[in-house]
């Protein structure tokens, strides 16, 4: 943890290059990213296609390792950290929402949201009271024995943000949440994460170059050719 | 675990047609494996079964006669031989164990019939025993397969001078219309084994002579009796070294698979071939044949005989059905070899049947994967979720392949289809034991379902190797 100030940060990055190979080409990602996202807020990373967005949330997620750099989430320097340390981390305080909703075909709604509380070792009463509990938030208590192909694209991404919350992480990733929605659908979503957002006071991170997302966000993080272009505060903390 | 169980389950059935087919192949090699091992199953007991029928569990000899008695048994006698079953009957330990005590005695010779129409004379290979031990031990069934043998009224403890013959030996001597045996013509005229009034004749009122001075007025109560049965004239070597003969009334022929055999065996009381060994000497026998109500106790009863026999000075040896035999082990190595590359060629295919379906499960659910890996699923989860649906798959197809193994068991057993083994001369019906042997069917389950787990292994650890962005960025 070298190198960082004790202040309310959920992430920090100090000077992080990623690298990746594609065949003999060594494709640089990211360039000496150095950056601060504050806790509790709704933030979002901008930029072009193939800017370095997801891998910055990638990285962030501790599902991917810098090539160079330090990189703290939730207080925790997760570079040095083992792979089940890191995956056990990723319980603990990580949700992801993802573009394609990536719910498990097999399981149901209630076990969709139910999956990230067995694997942190929850009681079956407490799981199952907080399962309910976040299907109602996102208003699908009546869809919870239906599978995801029963399920609209909307209806998906309401269950894909339930299981992201239910464990209540510090952080929540979401990948171009709204991409695979029409803009009514998008817009309904991103009115849901804000409100439990401000609910559960849980740090968002977005990538998504969508406007209506931009258009709620708290803090912007702009993003060219794997560089830091801009970090801006839209709403006051 | 339930979770795992869950979701390998769902998946099978998601994926119900790919499943099914491996579990088919799964299920068709667990079907040929326990077909086959009822089959082989069928011909051990079987095998196992005739020798235990003919020769018991153990045979006791005189030390040396297994390696040397063959070519002088008479030397080789157990005398005292009643002593020595009281012995073994008295002992509590052996007591329970024992079905049937018998004594027997080889012996070697010539056969000879110089009847009115007949002149022929053949080695033979005989033994002598008691008749009625002989009826007990044929009852011996402990697998439920053999054929049902009623007292066999050919051969009498009332009536020494009875006896039966190899149909081969039969036909040599002449005895085929005598025996009412078909497929079995009368020498042509002219050949040698019609007389024809001269030297042969000379010869079959040498031996008829003899015999009738060997055995005195026995021999003439017991031709009286034989008025309906041919009479054939035995010559051996008593255990003194000189010539010895008897009359043997032959009651029936017995069909024996090996042609040597056929054509040379004979089976008499035992006071008959003592009568023809010992004459008038002190009467001992070659060997004591001893039947245990059960296989599984052969290693106890050798291991207690072999104690008693030290204990009471006995110069005595014990050897089982399998030594006595040699066949028996060929045939047993023989099928097991056979039972083993099949049981390969079957663990290969399951092997390459799960390892293709459990490849495209992977393929398929790669995006899935880095899901629950980002959600938090440690690598070790994800190599047994991919390990249980193999297993799952395996079971299935294991079990649906031992369901219809036992099935078509039945039904073969119930319709009564028969074959002629090696060695046999007759059909016997053909069985094949599956259901018999839990054992058999547990152990193929469970070689199927570990062949199905070490399959999956190899994707399961592609899967568990996956990194988590990749697997995120694969569509």
């Amino acid at each position: 943890m070298t190198g960082f100030a004790p202040t309310s940060v959920v992430v920090r990055l100090d000077a992080v290059d990623k690298t990746y190979q594609s065949g003999a080409i060594a494709v640089q990602a990211l360039r000496a990213i150095t950056l601060e996202i504050p806790a509790d807020r709704f933030s979002v990373v901008i930029g072009a296609s193939g800017s370095g967005k997801t891998t910055l949330l990638n990285l962030i997620g501790c599902i991917d390792r810098p090539n160079r750099g330090a990189i703290e989430v939730c207080g925790e320097n997760v570079a040095t950290l083992t792979d089940n340390a890191l995956t056990d981390f990723r319980a603990r305080n990580v949700g992801f929402i993802f573009q394609n909703f990536s719910l498990v075909p097999v399981l149901s709604a209630y076990e969709n949201v139910e999956y990230p509380l067995l694997l942190v070792g929850m009681p079956l009463v407490e799981r199952r009271r907080r399962t309910l509990a976040m299907l109602e938030a996102v208003g699908l208590a009546a869809q919870a024995r239906q599978r995801p192909n029963e399920l609209s694209g909307g209806q998906k991404q309401r269950i894909a943000i339930a299981r992201a919350l239910v464990k209540e992480p510090q952080i929540v990733l979401a990948d171009e949440p709204t991409a695979n929605l029409d803009s009514a659908t998008g817009a309904s979503i991103i009115e849901l994460m804000r409100r439990v957002q401000a609910e559960s006071r849980t740090s968002f991170i977005f990538a998504t170059h969508d406007p209506q997302v931009m258009a709620h966000a708290d803090e912007i993080f702009a993003i060219r050719d794997g560089e830091l272009t801009e970090h801006r505060t839209v709403a006051p903390v | 675990m339930n979770l795992l169980f869950k979701i390998a389950w769902r998946n099978i059935v998601r994926n119900r047609r790919r499943s099914l087919m491996t579990a088919s192949a799964i299920g068709a090699g667990a079907l040929a494996m326990l077909l086959f091992a009822g089959y082989t199953n069928f011909i051990f007991t079987g095998l196992e079964t005739g020798y235990v029928q003919r020769d018991g569990h153990l045979t006791v000899f005189r030390s040396g006669y297994f390696l040397y008695g063959a070519g002088n048994a008479a030397a080789y006698g157990i005398d005292d031989y009643l002593g020595v079953m009281r012995l073994i009957t008295e002992d509590p330990a052996l007591q329970p164990l024992i079905a049937v005590i018998s004594p027997t005695q080889a012996l070697v010779g010539i056969a000879a019939n110089y009847s009115a129409d007949t002149a022929a004379s053949r080695t033979f290979i005989g033994v002598g025993l008691m008749p009625s031990d002989r009826d007990r031990m044929r009852r011996w069934d402990e697998y439920g397969t053999a054929d049902v043998y009623p007292p066999d009224a050919r051969l009498s403890d009332a009536d020494p001078n009875r006896g039966l013959i190899g149909t081969g030996l039969a036909r040599i001597l002449g005895l085929c219309s005598a025996l009412g045996l078909t497929n079995c013509p009368p020498a042509p005229a002219g050949s040698p084994a019609v007389p024809a009034a001269g030297s042969a004749a000379a010869v079959n009122s040498d031996i008829t002579a003899l015999a009738r001075r060997e055995l005195g007025d026995a021999a003439s109560a017991a031709a009286a009796h034989s008025t309906l049965m041919p009479q054939i004239d035995l010559l051996a070597a008593t255990v003194g070294g000189a010539p010895n003969v008897v009359s043997l009334n032959v009651s029936g022929a017995l069909a024996i698979g090996a042609k040597e055999l056929d054509d040379a065996y004979i089976i008499m009381h035992l006071a008959l071939a003592q009568q023809l060994v010992y004459g008038r000497n002190e009467q001992e026998v070659t060997a004591i044949m001893v039947q245990l109500h059960r296989t599984e106790q052969l290693a106890a009863a050798r291991a207690r005989l072999n104690a008693l026999f030290q204990q009471h000075h006995l110069d005595l040896e014990v050897r089982d059905f399998a030594e006595l035999t040699p066949y028996y082990g060929q045939v047993i190595r023989l099928f097991s070899g056979i039972f083993l590359f099949i049981s390969l060629v079957m663990g290969m295919i399951v092997l390459f049947a799960v390892v293709n379906t459990m490849t495209m499960n992977v393929m398929e659910r790669t995006n899935e994967i880095g899901t629950i890996r980002a959600m938090g699923v440690r690598r070790v989860r994800i190599r047994l979720q991919f390990i249980v649906e193999g297993v799952l798959i395996g079971a299935i197809g294991a079990t649906i392949g031992a369901i219809l193994a036992i099935l078509i068991g039945d039904l073969t057993n119930h319709f009564g289809f028969t074959w002629v083994p090696p060695g046999n001369t007759a059909p016997i019906p053909l069985r094949l034991v599956v259901l018999g042997r839990p054992w058999l069917i547990v152990e193929a389950w469970l070689g199927l379902v570990l062949v199905a787990a070490i399959a999956a292994l190899i994707p399961a650890n592609r899967a568990a190797r996956l990194a988590v962005v990749d697997a995120l960025r694969h569509v």
